[in-house]
């Protein structure tokens, strides 16, 4: 639970149902690790939303517990943000919370208190498919549809898993919540990191590298045919396709092409430089699809706000796959999740290489 | 289904008989003691008759009796106004390894703000300190020595007349935190020869809100806050007068029942540890058998996370801790057990049952049924219990 509207109603609504409820809240940060004063009012950990978790819970005779958990966060959400940033790639940590936090750590802990279920507000859908494959398919309300970040969930997660609000659209949970006068309700609601309240990435790296008595390098801004254009204060401050901030003054718009942390370089090309076809992702966890080394189908996100567009997956290893875009895509990302579906029914998914 | 409250270390409920003498002075006699007229007189009266009944069950004069707020703002006032005014002259500071945060977070305070020198008494595996350890680490240039009469998570009874001999030999003050035994155990200031002393009302089945420091004549101490005269400049701001009424009525029905519920609750207390123990296999006890606060029973059950029982524990109504209510939400093992050199994996999995007056041996029969059912089911779970099995 975060106090917000999302798993307050989940909360009510499995309550309804019939199941004991025990809300808990992860507290996963502390202020002064993740840049004081750049907090705001509407999100986890803070003590406001710890209220507003307490008076649902109180509401359907519910326990409720503040878990801390900050140690095992650092060390595999916030650690894996940094490095990947330094490694020259743009990390999803929120697709690494959910599977090492709230379906690994979290679901321990459900068990050791005797509780069958973990359940959030995230719109999707958990079911067993007809082969037995726990599956997930997108939530109803397609505007709100969450399933992008779940792919790294496995079948024995998934089996343990209650998602309420899938089948429901963000209108019918406002109007529950509003029924039940949950203060969230008036609150704005949120998406941005959960451990970066001002959405200023770049800083939290600053800070954090600060912290650990590292500067970033400063090094050569260089135009894919090889001129040099400018200079960068740290690889890990630029993300493919980025436009602003390159403090270039050039006669056409540049875009960030490549980030090369050999050479400490950040290339830089026109739009169309942007475009490709294919990727190569790593880590695939299999979900709806039973794991299989023949090519098939699929419609494939390769962040989380695109429209799954039509492409041919070619499993290499294990857990490897090669994806052949039918259109070119624009800032295919290293470090991104890369998701395939058919239908509204995701298949699997990976880290873009 | 009833719930079976079994962490009065943390807390207690108000005696009935303290709310009533409560009342009165809400609504009815509800003057400020500082006032010249009838209302303001006839609050000091109960102020002062409260003073004077405190007093005497800690067997000081009612003029070292000073009313707090409670157990935290004695032991701040006793330590920091003790350093703050010793400070020119001697910046060393002694306290026990086992104290509650009450009294480690101002030393720390000393030591991190204020300059001070800060030492810690080790104790051993019972959470015992002596005497000799005492000696050997303090000086003239001691300023105080805080040592906790009993301790908040085992009960361990530390021997506070002998440790106070020592620091009186060289002329170094003595304070202790009673918080966990008055009203429990017999306390005599005068007998122990401590020259500073804190306690409180709410874990002896008084209010919350409400303490008192025990300053011996002669001794002196920087004021924290500042403002009116009251308590002797020691602690201004208007006195909680039904606070201190009840504070005052807890001790006095302590007094009276201090045998029967040492009797009682040394019965129970061994009966629970007997079946705990004979039923779970792997647990031992922290802390001594004897020389323990009766009603304090800390057990570590190797191999499980404390977190998880108090949880599971909770969920079929029965209420306990694992490391004090102050630091039971952080995954760190607790100071206390890691001070009495009891090992992490273990610390992790210590509970604290604190029984009280109201506890019943069917109380403890239905814990005894639940517990190890508990605990197996979080063995069975746990990949370090199962290690080399």
């Amino acid at each position: 639970m975060s106090g917000g509207v999302d798993s307050s109603v989940a909360a009510l609504l499995l309550a309804e149902q019939g199941y004991e409820v025990v809300g808990a809240q992860m507290k996963l940060w502390d202020y002064s690790d993740v840049g004081e004063g750049t907090y705001e009012d509407n999100r986890c950990c803070i003590t406001e939303s710890i209220a507003d978790c307490r008076l649902v819970c109180d509401a359907i005779g519910a326990q409720f517990y503040v878990l801390d958990m900050t140690e095992r966060f650092r060390k595999t959400v916030i650690e894996y943000f940094v490095s990947e940033y330094l490694a020259g790639r743009t990390p999803n940590p929120c697709v690494v919370c959910n599977s090492e936090m709230k379906w690994k750590a979290l679901l321990r802990k459900a068990e050791e208190i005797d509780c069958n279920y973990v359940a959030t507000g995230h719109y999707a859908i958990v079911e067993k498919g007809d082969s037995g494959r726990w599956r997930i398919r997108k939530g109803t309300d397609a505007s709100r549809d969450q399933s992008y970040v779940l792919w790294r969930l496995s079948q024995e997660a998934l089996s343990k898993t209650l998602l309420p609000l899938g089948g429901m659209h963000k209108t019918e949970v406002r109007e529950m919540a509003k029924k039940h006068n949950l203060r969230a309700v008036d609150r704005p609601e949120s998406r941005e990191i959960c451990f970066i309240t001002d959405n200023d990435y770049r800083r939290f790296l600053r800070e954090w590298e600060a912290g650990m008595g590292r500067t970033p390098e400063a090094g050569e801004i260089v135009h894919a045919d090889g001129h040099i254009l400018g200079r960068h204060n740290g690889t890990a401050f630029y993300t493919i396709g980025q436009r602003k901030g390159l403090g270039i003054a050039h006669p056409t718009p540049l875009y960030v092409q490549a980030i090369d942390t050999e050479n400490n370089r950040v290339i830089v090309g026109d739009n169309d430089t942007l475009f490709g076809s294919e990727l190569d992702a790593t880590h695939i966890n299999w979900v709806s699809r039973e794991p299989s080394s023949e090519p098939f189908e699929a419609r494939v996100k390769i962040r989380y706000r695109h429209e799954p567009t039509p492409a041919t997956v070619t499993p290499l290893t294990e857990d490897t796959v090669h994806v052949t875009f039918k259109d070119k895509q624009r800032a295919i990302t290293p470090g991104q999740s890369v998701v395939f579906y058919e239908g509204d029914v995701l298949l699997g998914g990976g880290i873009i290489a | 289904m009833k719930q079976i409250y079994l962490d009065h270390n943390a807390t207690t409920p108000v005696d009935p008989e303290v709310v009533e003498a409560m009342l009165p002075y809400f609504v009815s006699r509800f003057g400020n003691p500082s006032s010249v007229h009838y209302f303001g007189r006839e609050a000091k009266v109960a102020l002062e008759n409260s003073r004077e009944q405190v007093a005497s069950f800690i067997k000081c004069k009612p003029t070292e009796l000073f009313f707090t707020s409670g157990g935290t703002e004695s032991d701040n006032i006793a330590i920091l106004g003790t350093a703050y005014r010793l400070r020119d002259r001697r910046k060393h500071i002694i306290i026990g390894a086992s104290e509650h945060h009450a009294v480690l977070r101002p030393a720390e305070h000393l030591a991190c703000d204020e300059g001070f020198a800060v030492d810690y008494l080790p104790v051993d595996s019972e959470g015992f300190t002596s005497p000799e350890k005492l000696a050997d680490l303090i000086s003239e240039q001691t300023a105080l020595v805080s040592v906790t009469h009993a301790n908040h998570e085992t009960g361990t009874i530390q021997d506070i007349k002998s440790l106070t001999a020592v620091a009186h030999e060289k002329d170094v003050l003595f304070h202790t935190d009673a918080v966990q035994s008055v009203g429990k155990l017999r306390v005599d200031v005068d007998d122990v020869g401590v020259d500073m002393l804190s306690l409180s009302g709410h874990k002896i089945y008084g209010p919350k809100g409400v303490g008192a420091l025990f300053i011996r004549r002669g001794v002196l101490i920087s004021p924290l806050f500042h403002g009116g005269l009251h308590e002797k400049r020691r602690r201004p701001g208007t006195e909680n007068v039904a606070a201190v009424v009840g504070l005052a009525m807890a001790l006095e029905i302590a007094q009276r029942r201090l045998e029967s519920d040492q009797r009682h609750l040394g019965e129970l207390a061994d009966f629970l540890i007997e079946g705990a123990m004979g039923a779970i296999p792997d647990c031992h006890l922290n802390g001594p058998r004897k020389n323990r606060v009766p009603q304090t029973v800390n057990i570590s059950f190797h191999g499980v996370e404390g977190e998880s029982v108090v949880l599971s524990l909770d969920a079929e109504n029965v209420a306990v801790s694992s490391g004090s209510a102050c630091t039971s939400g952080t995954g760190e093992p607790s100071h206390v057990l890691t001070a009495m050199g009891v090992p992490a994996v273990a610390a992790q999995g210590a509970i604290r049952f604190s029984l009280g007056r109201s506890t019943t041996k069917e109380d403890l029969k239905y814990v005894l049924e639940i517990l190890p059912r508990i605990i197996e089911r979080l063995r069975a779970m746990s990949p370090v219990y199962n290690q080399g099995k």
